[in-house]
Parts: structure tokens; sequence; C-alpha cells
């Protein structure tokens, strides 16, 4: 690797790029704003922040840190940032995206991810709706909304986000709720700091198109915001899922996390043990030497 | 071992045709290894089933002394294990050729006079070679031995490739091996009163020389190439691919991964590509229409990105273990919107590695997607060929970090139209971060819809590609550069097309041909090269279309407007024969095709189940 430039200690503004194109109020702002608030308190070299997203009015995300960043295809940021993490692992990889990309067209991205334990933390923007697209039923949509796909409300019923991640295997499992900000950091701190597949669900109000949908765990709106009890065992898997069975709007904060190898390590250490017992010889003596056997 | 009886030969084509658990590639495996040790060029073609197991299976082996250019067309030496194998492959076999059948299992014809049948009861003298048990195992090793014997092989050097061979299966394993393929050595084929030897060769090669399979040559020319990361998704008939560099990547200290679906192999490998890799994806049939719409994030990204298909028969789940170049089209044109990307195809076994190697300095180069086009055939027949020079053919493509100064745009609207990204880990001097991204760029990287840009922008994609054509040497023609035909391919109908030229000219015909490595951009000069020919026709193993061209064909004929471009198609499945090309070029020269006289449609054995 070449010589790095040097840099000064930097803070929101160095990180700030483009003006959000979200609306006002949009529950998005307060996630971004944690974001630069989480980079800025951990100095993570500036180069090495990578930020990936899908497509969807949160996948803008890149767009508005001004760190390496891309905006790749719906439903696929996961694969994406998998090819990053296990060929690059002096990079923080993080990936940012909606319930549409998470749950619907990237739902199978999710759950492979999880089970092979990639290094990366995956912010979940969930606010129940498809908004970039103008409101159609989106997969965590509750029964009965009414939306443009939907007229006389849902039928279908909705992904459950806490279930899915840990049953499919995702080592750190997290919720939180964009109105409170000192959580959405602790969560995504913590997030940060795990060896492995790290995801948050984060709902982030739609204010154009579910305006309300999270009120009743917004203390500001008189609801209440429930966070997992002290006593809750994150090792515990049946324990993580029976939290993830409360009723809307259910608990906040760490439901799951343990520690497993992640896939980081398994391929490393295949190259380990691959370059150890073929010595310290040249690519082209290697391939001298396999091509002999095909003589 | 001489015998005082042996003709010398030149070539022979021999087939062996049984179940596909009777081992018999293994045998022709060991006889194309043994070729490429003895300076014999050697070709072999096999067809297995599309299920798991079971079922008829043949491997044909073409030895010869100088270039084998196809699989033959005809059989010299047939051998079957077992009645279904005799009754499905004797018509393929030549008028005065020699069938070599299991008396045990085989009851020929006795009535007919058209070849020689030559009895061995090669299931019992296996038994007696070697137990009972071992009679499934053995019989492929007794004739391997009849076979060795038949053409005055090196038997010394066969036994010492089986030694080396079973050699982690057990001593047990070995003498059967040995004692099956002794008693096939030493079996008197008395009824056949005449023993083959090959000419030597009269130029030794300089360096040594290999026998592998097409998609061993591809997985090798990547690793070469310097490829460090991979992704994938099983299917036939790419798999093979990602098994290697699955596991031969961590040696070089590469990474290659199973993903979970077709488009999560590709977006990984996007993801690699753009972490400061080329990456390396592939697939074969329906996967690469599930790749097309990442496909098109790396034209419009920007990214160094090679991807291999492996073509097999289509539409849909088609034909999974058969041959087409059905998918020139997709190739060249999959993902919406006008998305430039470059397509090359290998004409050989050996070609593979080569042209894998450019593909990923052509996807360095140039920033973009490059898609290289093999097919079934290549995919599973062994040629021999001479061993790369690893002193040329190695590079190390590392990725670099090298800081960016104030003037880096990441898609800087250049003369050649040709920009780098900067991969994460780039300090950017000052201070300013870029996004990679799908959205419609400006050269900056910022989101930007204006007209005027994404015109300047479609043209940059468009414009590296033409600079591309502009470096490209015309296409060799094979034999004179003026004549009455030109026969016209790409990928791997090469050797059956070299092979049909110079049947015709020792016929007294005029033809010549001309191979297509560049699908997209094309290489400049083939108009001038069509100028020189009356007739010009395109072969390809694809449908004629709804117009009366296959894939390449009308491609050349958007290109050029030359109405000269006629199509040699054909859709079984199975490669070109030599006879099958030249038999639809003289029809079409007289004019019986357009008398609607019927073409003969098939070949001699499927390979789907």
């Amino acid at each position: 690797m070449s010589a790095t430039v040097a840099t000064a200690r930097y803070t929101r503004k160095e990180l700030t790029a483009d003006h959000p194109t979200w609306c006002p109020g949009c529950g998005d702002y307060s996630i971004l704003s944690i974001y630069f608030k989480l980079m800025e308190k951990r100095q993570i070299p500036h180069e090495k922040i990578t930020s990936v997203a899908g497509i969807g009015c949160s996948s803008r995300f890149p767009y508005f840190v001004n760190a390496h960043g891309v905006h790749f295809l719906h439903g696929r940021a996961i694969p994406f940032a998998t090819g990053i993490s296990l060929s690059r692992p002096d990079l923080h990889v993080f990936v940012f995206g909606g319930d549409g990309d998470a749950f619907s067209i990237g739902g199978n991205h999710i759950d492979h991810a999880a089970r092979k334990n990639v290094k990366m933390t995956y912010v979940i923007m969930d606010n129940e709706v498809y908004g970039l697209t103008k409101k159609q039923t989106s997969p965590t949509s509750p029964m009965g909304f009414k939306s443009k796909t939907d007229p006389t409300g849902a039928v279908d019923h909705p992904i459950e986000p806490m279930k899915k991640l840990i049953a499919g295997g995702a080592t750190f499992v997290a919720r939180t709720h964009s109105h409170l900000p000192n959580h959405v950091l602790e969560m995504m701190e913590q997030a940060l700091d795990h060896d492995g597949f790290s995801v948050i669900e984060c709902l982030s109000e739609c204010t154009e198109f579910f305006p309300g949908a999270f009120d009743s765990a917004n203390p500001r709106k008189g609801g209440t915001f429930q966070l997992v009890p002290p006593d809750h065992d994150v090792t515990d898997e049946v324990a993580a899922y029976r939290l993830a069975m409360a009723p809307a709007p259910g608990y906040f904060g760490v439901f799951y996390q343990v520690q497993r190898p992640t896939k980081n390590a398994f391929e490393l250490k295949l190259i380990t043990d691959a370059q150890s017992r073929a010595g310290s010889a040249a690519v082209r003596e290697l391939l001298q030497k396999t091509f002999q056997k095909f003589s | 071992m001489k015998n005082d009886s042996a003709r010398t030969i030149t070539d022979a084509v021999i087939r062996f045709a049984g179940n596909s658990q009777d081992g018999i590639q293994a045998i022709g495996g060991f006889l194309a290894r043994l070729a490429g040790r003895t300076d014999k060029d050697v070709m072999t073609y096999m067809t297995i089933p599309a299920t798991i197991s079971g079922g008829p299976s043949i491997y044909q082996v073409r030895l010869g002394t100088g270039e084998v250019l196809s699989a033959g067309d005809d059989v010299d030496f047939l051998v079957a294990f077992y009645q279904h194998s005799y009754e499905n492959h004797i018509a393929t076999l030549r008028d005065g050729g020699v069938l070599i059948y299991d008396s045990d299992t085989v009851k020929p014809d006795p009535d007919q006079k058209r070849y020689r049948a030559v009895g061995v009861p090669i299931s019992s003298l296996t038994v007696e070679a070697i137990g009972g048990t071992g009679k499934d195992k053995g019989k492929n090793m007794f004739v391997l031995g009849l076979v060795a014997r038949l053409f005055e092989l090196d038997d010394a050097k066969l036994e010492g490739m089986l030694n080396a061979y079973y050699k982690g299966k057990g001593d047990d394993v070995i003498r059967k091996v040995v004692g099956a393929f002794h008693a096939g050595f030493a079996y008197n084929l008395g009824q056949l009163d005449e023993h083959f030897e090959f000419k030597p060769s009269d130029k030794p090669p300089a360096r040594a020389r290999v026998v592998m399979d097409g998609n061993q040559a591809i997985a090798y020319g990547a690793i070469a190439a310097g490829v460090r990361f991979g992704a994938g998704y099983p299917i036939t008939p790419w798999s093979s691919i990602m098994e290697i560099l699955r596991s031969e990547l961590p040696k070089y200290g590469g990474t290659f991964v199973q993903a979970e679906d077709e488009l999560a192999a590709i977006a990984m490998a996007c993801g690699a590509s753009y972490a400061g890799h080329v990456a390396l994806t592939g697939t074969s049939g329906p996967g690469i229409s599930l790749k097309s719409e990442a496909l098109g994030w790396a034209v419009m990204a920007e990214m160094p990105l090679v991807i291999i298909d492996v073509q097999r028969g289509g539409p849909s789940t088609g034909l999974p273990t058969n041959v087409e170049q059905s998918d020139l089209n997709i190739a060249c044109f999959t993902a919406h919107g006008d998305a430039p990307r470059i397509v090359v195809a290998p004409a050989n076994v050996e070609d593979c590695f080569y042209t894998t190697f450019e593909a990923v300095n052509l996807a360095r180069e140039y920033s973009c997607p490059v898609l290289v086009l093999t097919d079934q055939a290549i995919a599973t027949r062994v040629e021999s060929f001479e061993m790369p020079d690893f002193a040329t053919f190695t590079q190390d493509i590392a990725p670099h970090f090298d800081p960016r100064g104030p003037d880096y745009k990441p898609y800087a609207n250049t003369a050649d139209g040709i920009a780098h990204h900067a991969p994460p880990g780039t300090p950017m001097v000052d201070g300013k971060y870029p996004v990679v991204t799908g959205l419609e760029h400006d050269e900056s990287g910022h989101p930007a819809s204006r007209p005027a840009n994404h015109v300047m922008m479609v043209a940059k994609r468009r414009r590296k590609l033409q600079v591309l054509a502009e470096k490209l040497s015309p296409p060799a023609v094979y034999g004179p550069a003026e004549g009455d035909v030109l026969l016209v391919g790409w990928g791997s109908t090469q050797g059956p097309i070299r092979e049909a030229v110079e049947k015709a000219r020792a016929a007294g015909e005029s033809v010549s041909a001309m191979h297509i490595r560049y699908l997209m951009p094309l290489q400049p000069g083939i108009g001038e090269i069509m100028d020189g020919f009356h007739h010009v026709f395109v072969v390809e193993l694809n449908d004629e279309g709804l117009y009366g061209y296959g894939q390449l064909a009308a491609l050349l004929r958007s290109r050029y407007c030359n109405d000269k471009i006629r199509g040699i198609n054909k859709t079984d499945g199975l490669p070109f024969k030599v006879r099958e090309i030249l038999d639809q070029m003289h029809r079409k020269l007289t004019g019986r095709e357009a008398a609607g006289e019927p073409l003969a449609v098939g070949g001699d054995e499927g390979g789907a189940g």
C-alpha cells in the first residue's frame, strides 16, 4: 500500500456532503446525523469509511456523507458490501437501506450474510412504507395500512424484522428509533464494535406517507419507549425471540449478540493455511508447479 | 515393444461407448495425457447425461501427429461396452473402421462387411485378472491396456501415470488397476492382425505440453492474470471453474465465494472491483440472464469486472449439458439502456487461458465489464497445448491507494473516455470523497440528470470501446485472402471450420475462413476481408433466426449492411462436424437449399437426459 496523507482530526463538517434530499421531518436525518457523530467520536481514518446502499429514500445516504460511498442496485447492497468486506479487511463497511431493500427485493441476502457472519454493519431504516415511489405497501406495512397499492388496506401479513434477523443467524441484532438519537448512537456504536454481521432495525418515520407510524414508541408523542429488560440475556436465542414476539411498538435495544467466527476469519485462515503449505513460492513458481501436474 | 505388422498412422479417432459409471472418461483422460507427454496433439469430445449417475455416455479421443482441429467426424475405432453402446454408435464408425466389443455382453450383426469386428471378453477377462468384485471398476483399465497395445503406446509411461494417479487410493486399488491394465495389454488381438503406430512428431515443442479442459484453462488464466477475488453460484457447465478457483485462490492470497444466488455473485464481484480488485464472476444458461442488472451497473459505474459465460443450450433451463453459441446476443446487449461492454470468445482450450488473461487486462484498462464467451464444448473437452511461459504470463494487479489530487474526477470526460474510480482507502487530498453510482452522474460522480450531461456520459462510455476497436488488429484469414467462399466463425467452432477449409481446398474448392475473437467491439478490417469473397457464410451453433441469420451473422449484417452474409447454423446441441459445415455450404452454393431440399438433422448421440 502506498503512502497515506496525514489526516487531521475531522469533524462533522468534513463529513458532510450534499444536503439530503429527504423531506422535512424525515426520520432519516437523525440517523445521518448520528452516523457523523459516531465517525467523529471514533475517528475512523476518513478514507477508510465506506458507506454502501441499495435503492430507496434511505439508500440516498452515501451521497450525504463525504466519504467513499456506493449507490448500488435495489436489494443487492448486502452482497456488494460482502465483496468489499471479504477483500478489504482494512475498511469499515456500513450498509444503509430501507425495509424494501432489506425485506422485499433483497430478502434472500440478509439470511446468507447473517449465517456466514460477514463483517459489516447494516442499518435498516424501516418506515413501513415505500416512500421514494410515493406510498405503496412495503413488506413491513401493518395489516390494514392504506396505500396506493392497497387502497382498502393491506391484506398481507408483514415481515417481522427481529424474528427474521434472529432466525437468519445474525450475530448482533438490535432495534432502535430515530426519534431517540442517544439510543441510536448507543446501538450503532455497539454494532460497530461487534466482530461480525451486525444489524440494526431503526424505526424511521416517513412524515409524508406514513406520519405517526411510530408515535406509540415516542415519549414526546405520548408513547412508551420500552427498553429491552436489563436482565435479558443477549446470548439466549429463545429469549431474544420472545422479545421479538412483543406486540407493536415492541422493545428497543440489543435483542441478540453472540460471538461466532466471521467468514472473514475463515477465509483468512484458508489463505494462511494454503500459503503455509505452498511455502513462499512466487506466483510464477506455483503456477508452473500446478501445470506440471497437467503434463 | 515393436510389432512388425505395425502400420504408421498420423491420426486416429477412438470412441469409447459405455455407461457413465464405467470410468470411460478415465481411459480418455489417460490417453490424452499420454499424448501430451509424447508430443502428440489431442482433442477429446464427450457427452455426459444430465442425470447424476448412470445413463449412456461416450468419450471420444482424437490423437494425431500434427495439429488436431476437431474431435473428428467419423470414428476409426469404436469400443462398445454394451449392446446399446454398439447399437447407438455403430453408425459413427467409418467404412473399414474397427469395432472392438465386449463379447460377454454385445452381439454384433454377424453378416455385415462394412467394418472389422473384434470381440474381446472384456468383462470376464477383467474378472479373471483382478477378482470378481473389481469387475465394474476394472474394465476401463483393461480397455486402456488393449488400446495401448493396439497403438504401440508407451506402456511403461502409462503404467507410471496410473501409479501416480491412484497413489492415494491404497495398494489394493493400484494392484487391481495395474493388473487390469496388464491383462488388457497382454491380450492377443489375434483377430486383428494389424497394429498401429503414430508417426513421430517432426517438430518437438520448445516447452512441455499440458493437457487440460477449457474450464481449467480459464481458471488458471484468471489466476495468472492476477485475479484474487471471485464469486459464483453453481450451474452446469460453469461450476468446475468456481470449484478450481475456490480451492486454488487461497494459495495465491485470494478468495472465491460461493454466493447465495447469481445476483449476489455478481454483486459481490462488483463490490470487490469497487474495492480495487479486478473481480471475476461467471455462469451458464439462466445465470447470465440473472446477472444482467448488475452488469448494467458495472457499465454505468465503470467497474473493471470479468464475467465468464460458459454457454449451453437455451432458452430457460434448455440443454444443460449440450453446446450452443446462442448467448452472443445477451452477451453483447443484455442490461437495459445503452450499456457498452467488451465481449471476447476463446477459440480452443489453449485460447481459454490467454483470452481470460487478456479479458482481465481489458477490464483494467477500459474500466468496464468484459464477458468471456466460452461454451460447453470447450469447457469439457481436453486438449494438449504448450505450457504457457509464466515469466510473461503472470502479473500482480493488487490495488493501489495513491492519494488523488484536487483535480481528480472519477468519471473524467477524457478524450478516450477512459477514467478509473478511486477505491475506498484512497485518501483524497482536497478532502472531497467520491460516490460510485448507478444513477447517471457528472464527472465527479454526483447524480446528474441534466440532458447535456447524459448525452456526454453516454458518449464517453461508448467512446472507450471505439478507442479499443481502433487498437485491435483485423482478424487473420485462414487460407488465401481472396476467393469464392469465406467461412466466418467465432468461439469453439474455429477447429472444425479450419478443417472444413482444408478439406474443401484439397477438393479444389476456393474456401477460406475468418475467425472473430472480439465480438464487441468488432475488430477492424472485417468489411474489407468480406469484400474479397463472393460468398460469406457465418458458421454458428445457434438458430438461423426469424430473418434467416444467426446471431453473429445478424450483428455483421447490421454493422456492414452486406447482403452477401448468410448463415450456416445448427441447433442439435452438438459441436459442428466438418461434414455438416461443408454440406450446408454446398447446399447454399448450389441452390439446393432454396429448392427446399431438407437438411439431414441431428447428431448421433444426445447428451441431456
